[in-house]
Parts: C-alpha cells; sequence; structure tokens
C-alpha cells in the first residue's frame, strides 16, 4: 500500500517537474509546477510530517505560485521568449545532469550514507502533535534564531523599500 | 517533550543588540529628518557604535555562551566585534559626504549599514550554525540591498543582482552543509559536534565531508576564495565606493570569523582532509588574485583583485590549524582594515560632484597636487603590499610564520612570492601619483614600473 502510493506520488511529481521544463506556455509551466508541489506535500505526509506538509501547500503551492502567475500574467506570454543561449549549453546541461543523477542513485543505495534520527521520535509525534512539538522547539531550544528571523525579515522590508520605492 | 524556557541572556550580546538598537532608532529618525540633513543619522549611528565599542571593551575578558549554547560571549567574538565596529564607524564617516555627491542621502544607507554589522557580529559570536547562518543571510541580504544603493546606475543594478543571485546560491550551499552536518551528528551546536565526533569518531559517517566540502564552498563565497570569487570586481566596482570598503572589510572579517569559528573549533577531527584542501585553495586565491589585478585599470576593481589575494593570504594561517594561525588571522584582519579602508577613503575623497576617480590614470600627478593625500595613499599601497615598517608587513610576517610552524613551508613560500607580485600594482600607483604628470606619456612610467618590478 505505503509503496503503491509512494510510487503513484512520485510519479505524479516526477511528471510535474518535466513539465516545467518542456511545456510551451509558461501558464501551464506554472500549473505543471503547482502539480509537483502538492505530490512533494503528500510526500512530506507520508514521511510524518504533516506540518512540514501543510507549509508546503500554504507558502510554496500558495503564496509562491500566486506570484509567480502574477508574473507571468503581468509580463504577457511572449515576454519571456528568449533565444539567448550559450553554445554548447544543452549539452553540458543533459552531460552534468546525468551526471548528478548517477551521483544521487549511487549516494541513495542503503547504508552507504547512514545518518541519525532526531531527538523527536515518531511516538512523541502521535503523542504531542506534529506543530506542538515544532512550536515548542521554536520558543524554547530554538527562540534565539527565532527571533533573529524577525530581524532578517526588517531587513528585508528596508530593502524591499529602498530598491523598489519611486521617491525615497 | 517539556518546555524548558531557555536562559535568556541579552547582557552578553549587549554590543550587537546596541548596533540593533541604533538601526531601529535611524529608522525611525529617518521620518523625522529633512531631506539633506540626513547628516544627523550618521551621527546617531556613529553614538551607536561608540556605545557597541565602549561595551565590547567592559566585556572583555570574560566568556560564558548564552541562549541555550546558541551565541558566545568570548574575546574571539568582541575581537572581531570591534574590527566590525571600526569598519562600521569609518565607513560611515566616509560616506556622509560621498551620499550628498552622489545624491543619495537617505537614511536607509546608515540603517542597512547598521542591520549589516549586527548580522557579522551575530556570525563572530555565534556558536551554532543556524545563527551563524543567518547572521551571514542578515549580512548578506544587508549587503545587496546597499550595492545597489545608486538605484538609477546600471552598474549598480548589475553588481546588486549579480551579487544577490550569487550570494543566495552560495547561502544554499552553506545552508545544505549544515542540514547534513545536522543528519551526520543530530545537532547543529559547535560545542555537540565537538562532543559527538569526539565520542563517535569520524570513521563511518562519510556524510561528515559532504557536509565539510559544502560549508567549505559557502564559506569560500562570502570571503571570495577562489574559483567562488567571480562576483568580486563587478560588484566592488558597481557598489558606492563606501559601501565597497565596507564589504572588502567587514563581510570579509565575517566571513572569515565564521569560517574559523566552524572549522577550527568543531570540525579539527577532520582537519587532516581541510588543510590541503584549504592550502590548495590558499595557493590558487592568492596567485589569481595577485595576477589578474596587475591587469586593471580601474582603482576599485584592482582593490577588489588585491582584496581576493588578501583572502588567499589569511588562508594560509587557516590551514595551519593552529593557535598561532588564529592570532595570525585576527591581527592580519585589523592590520588589513585600517589599510583598505583608508587606500578607499582616498578614493571616497577625491571623488567630486556625481564623479569619481577611478581610473588610475586619474591619480597621475597627486603627488604635486595633494601631497598629503599621496602620501597617506602611499603609506597604504605599501602596507597593503606588506613591505617593512608597515603594520602589514609584521602581519604578514605573523601569517607566513604560523605556517611555517606547521610545517607548511612550500606554502609560505608561494604566498611570499606572491606579496612580490602584488608589489607590482601596488607601487604602480606609487609612481603614477608621484612620477608622471596628468595625462603623460604611457610608455615611461610602464617602463619605471618594469624597472623596479625586476629588481
Amino acid at each position: 500500500m505505503e509503496l503503491a502510493l509512494f510510487l503513484s506520488v512520485g510519479a505524479i511529481a516526477i511528471l510535474g517537474a518535466v513539465g516545467v521544463v518542456t511545456l510551451r506556455n509558461a501558464v501551464h509551466s506554472a500549473l505543471s509546477l503547482i502539480t509537483n508541489m502538492v505530490a512533494l506535500a503528500v510526500l512530506f505526509l507520508m514521511l510524518n510530517a504533516q506540518f512540514v506538509a501543510i507549509v508546503q501547500i500554504i507558502v510554496y503551492a500558495g503564496a509562491v505560485m500566486v506570484l509567480f502567475l502574477f508574473v507571468i500574467m503581468l509580463l504577457g506570454e511572449k515576454a519571456q521568449e528568449s533565444r539567448e543561449r550559450l553554445p554548447g549549453q544543452r549539452v553540458f546541461a543533459i552531460a552534468l545532469g546525468a551526471l548528478l543523477l548517477a551521483e544521487i542513485i549511487y549516494v541513495a543505495q542503503p547504508n552507504l550514507l547512514p545518518g541519525l534520527p532526531g531527538k523527536a521520535t515518531t511516538d512523541m509525534v502521535a503523542q504531542g502533535g506534529n506543530v506542538q512539538l515544532v512550536g515548542r522547539l521554536l520558543l524554547s531550544d530554538y527562540v534565539f534564531p527565532f527571533e533573529l528571523t524577525s530581524v532578517l525579515l526588517l531587513v528585508a522590508i528596508v530593502g524591499a523599500v529602498v530598491l523598489a520605492k519611486r521617491k525615497l | 517533550m517539556d518546555f524548558v524556557v531557555p536562559t535568556v541572556d541579552l547582557g552578553s550580546i549587549a554590543p550587537a543588540l546596541l548596533v540593533l538598537a541604533t538601526a531601529l532608532l535611524v529608522l525611525v529618525g529617518e521620518l523625522f529628518t529633512a531631506p539633506g540633513r540626513k547628516g544627523a543619522l550618521a551621527v546617531l549611528a556613529l553614538l551607536g557604535v561608540a556605545g557597541a565599542t565602549a561595551k565590547s571593551f567592559l566585556l572583555w575578558g570574560q566568556s560564558e555562551t548564552a541562549f541555550g549554547g546558541m551565541v558566545a560571549l568570548d574575546n574571539y567574538g568582541l575581537f572581531f566585534g570591534l574590527i566590525f565596529l571600526i569598519a562600521l564607524g569609518m565607513t560611515v564617516l566616509l560616506s556622509v559626504r560621498y551620499l550628498d555627491q552622489m545624491d543619495m542621502d537617505h537614511g536607509e544607507y546608515y540603517v542597512l549599514l547598521l542591520l549589516a554589522t549586527f548580522g557579522m557580529m551575530l556570525m563572530a559570536s555565534g556558536t551554532d550554525l543556524i545563527v551563524i547562518f543567518l547572521g551571514l543571510e542578515i549580512l548578506s541580504l544587508s549587503l545587496y540591498v546597499l550595492a545597489g544603493f545608486a538605484r538609477t546606475d546600471l552598474r549598480a543594478q548589475e553588481a546588486a543582482l549579480k551579487y544577490f543571485l550569487l550570494g543566495a546560491f552560495s547561502s544554499g550551499f552553506l545552508l545544505y552543509g549544515a542540514a547534513l552536518t545536522y543528519a551526520a551528528t543530530g545537532t547543529t551546536n559547535l560545542a555537540r559536534i565537538v562532543g559527538f565526533l569526539a565520542q563517535a569518531g569520524v570513521a563511518g559517517n562519510p556524510l561528515l565531508w559532504i557536509a565539510v566540502g559544502l560549508l567549505m564552498v559557502g564559506f569560500g563565497f562570502k570571503v571570495a576564495t577562489v574559483p567562488f570569487q567571480m562576483w568580486v570586481p563587478d560588484v566592488y566596482q558597481g557598489a558606492p565606493t563606501p559601501v565597497t570598503a565596507f564589504m572588502s572589510v567587514g563581510a570579509k572579517a565575517a566571513g572569515f570569523a565564521g569560517f574559523l569559528r566552524v572549522f577550527l573549533y568543531a570540525f579539527p577531527a577532520l582537519s587532516v582532509d581541510w588543510t590541503w584542501l584549504l592550502a590548495a585553495l590558499a595557493v590558487l586565491t592568492m596567485t589569481l588574485g595577485n595576477v589578474v589585478a596587475i591587469a586593471q585599470g580601474d582603482i576599485k576593481r584592482m582593490l577588489a583583485y588585491s582584496s581576493i589575494a588578501h583572502a588567499g593570504y589569511l588562508l594560509v594561517a587557516m590551514a595551519s590549524n593552529s593557535q598561532a594561525g588564529v592570532s595570525a588571522v585576527l591581527f592580519y584582519l585589523v592590520a588589513y582594515a585600517f589599510t583598505n579602508l583608508g587606500a578607499f577613503a582616498v578614493v571616497v575623497y577625491l571623488a567630486r560632484q556625481g564623479q569619481e576617480a577611478l581610473e588610475l590614470s586619474d591619480y597621475a600627478g597627486l603627488g604635486s597636487r595633494a601631497p598629503l593625500v599621496a602620501l597617506a595613499m602611499t603609506t597604504f599601497m605599501v602596507s597593503l603590499a606588506g613591505v617593512p615598517p608597515t603594520a602589514g608587513f609584521v602581519a604578514k610576517f605573523y601569517l607566513f610564520g604560523a605556517a611555517v610552524e606547521a610545517g607548511l613551508v612550500w606554502l609560505a613560500v608561494i604566498g611570499v612570492l606572491n606579496s612580490v607580485i602584488s608589489a607590482y600594482y601596488y607601487l604602480r600607483l606609487i609612481v603614477i601619483m608621484y612620477m608622471r604628470e596628468p595625462s603623460a606619456l604611457l610608455a615611461l612610467a610602464e617602463s619605471t614600473v618594469g624597472a623596479i618590478f625586476k629588481i
């Protein structure tokens, strides 16, 4: 059951990814990117990472994609046609892509790269709930980095205003 | 999982918090200052720098960790903090007139400088990969915007975009390295990584090598080592000159602060593998930086390549992986901060309304036009080249001394040879300033320089 689900969702994700780069119409590309992201969210669900799955849908499939579509609609369909290519780019891309794929397949062998399990076990997740665990960690162990991200957002706001405002 | 409220010890990061508070004050103060009077904000920023410096001196000698081991208060972090504050203070001083001349006198400039410094200080005092990463991001994001602060200038736009794209890419490497470190050791805390590696050893944990490699790429980008240096010349050239000065000193020092802390403190168990890699990077970085700098006709590009070369010298000391190496890096960065900021200060000083003196030929005859400025520039160039009795010489002496002590004699020899190459372009500027009339024939100066180079 799990294997069948994984294979079908994985296939959808890959199809979506292929669609992003092969489809001619930019809006179609964006739509297949959403397919890919939703499929990834399902994969996260299967890994017991409900929180990440929901965030994936809200942030990526939701907010980021809306922005993408905005830009595509604003620019119009023809605007992104670009003939500029480095000579031999396609050959290099295919060769390097194949190399990367071979590396990933090699590395994905079981037990070649053993990692450590994290602190939160499946039991804890089942008991306390995924979001609660993340929330507790954010406000206890990781409260300092959590507060730092607010400074980071402040920098982003100031930066966006500086670069985009017509008259400072 | 129990909810443990972490110790909140704001006192141990007080200097950084003072800088952050100043940034917020300047941000609000910007609302209440009329256009053309933004110099008042610079004064406010300088007060913040003075406060943070004083606080750093008060904290000197203390040693503790705060926020559950996320940051440390130690002399290492404080020393780097002082370097950043020096860079910030001098950059603010350089900027007031420059911003006015270039018609971009906006208070946000000082806000971003202060926030960037806040990020740098976190990078230096962070003892957790997440904090170091966030510090780096705060620093980088501010610098991306500052690089494009001259918004209507095409070159500044190119600089900002190029810096942003490549910087975001390199941040990805660093973050991936941190994630794999977590996968391999179960923690992102540097102290706990040390503990884990001491207990479990490094054998049978190949993820560690991938993690260390990715971290090296990420930091290598930030301190601009070859082959991750492509962005440096264009960004340094396109950014406003005081920002370039700030980047070349502050951001480089911050990169090394994180680099040293992570590698020498957390991963000494893998040092057999990364020392020779760093040595190789050092050779490449020094040589490419110095050789390409010779061919530059634009002073900001020349200083950009020279800053790449200096990153190479610093890597030499880092490759020696010793306490002496760390001390040498710290001392070198102080000497480098003053001389490089000084050199950029001269460039800023010579700028006129809406126009800068950037071509090397603009400096012809400076020795007679403005003897004091030329003398200052000469001192800075001589120090950057590392000629005794300047600070640059002493600093290089310590750097290469650390390498020799660690048994890397060949690396020190290459470093010294590179210093000789660098003397060519540093001294060329001096020759241009003193021995060439404005618009004099090129051939004369070239032959003089050639003669010096042969000696």
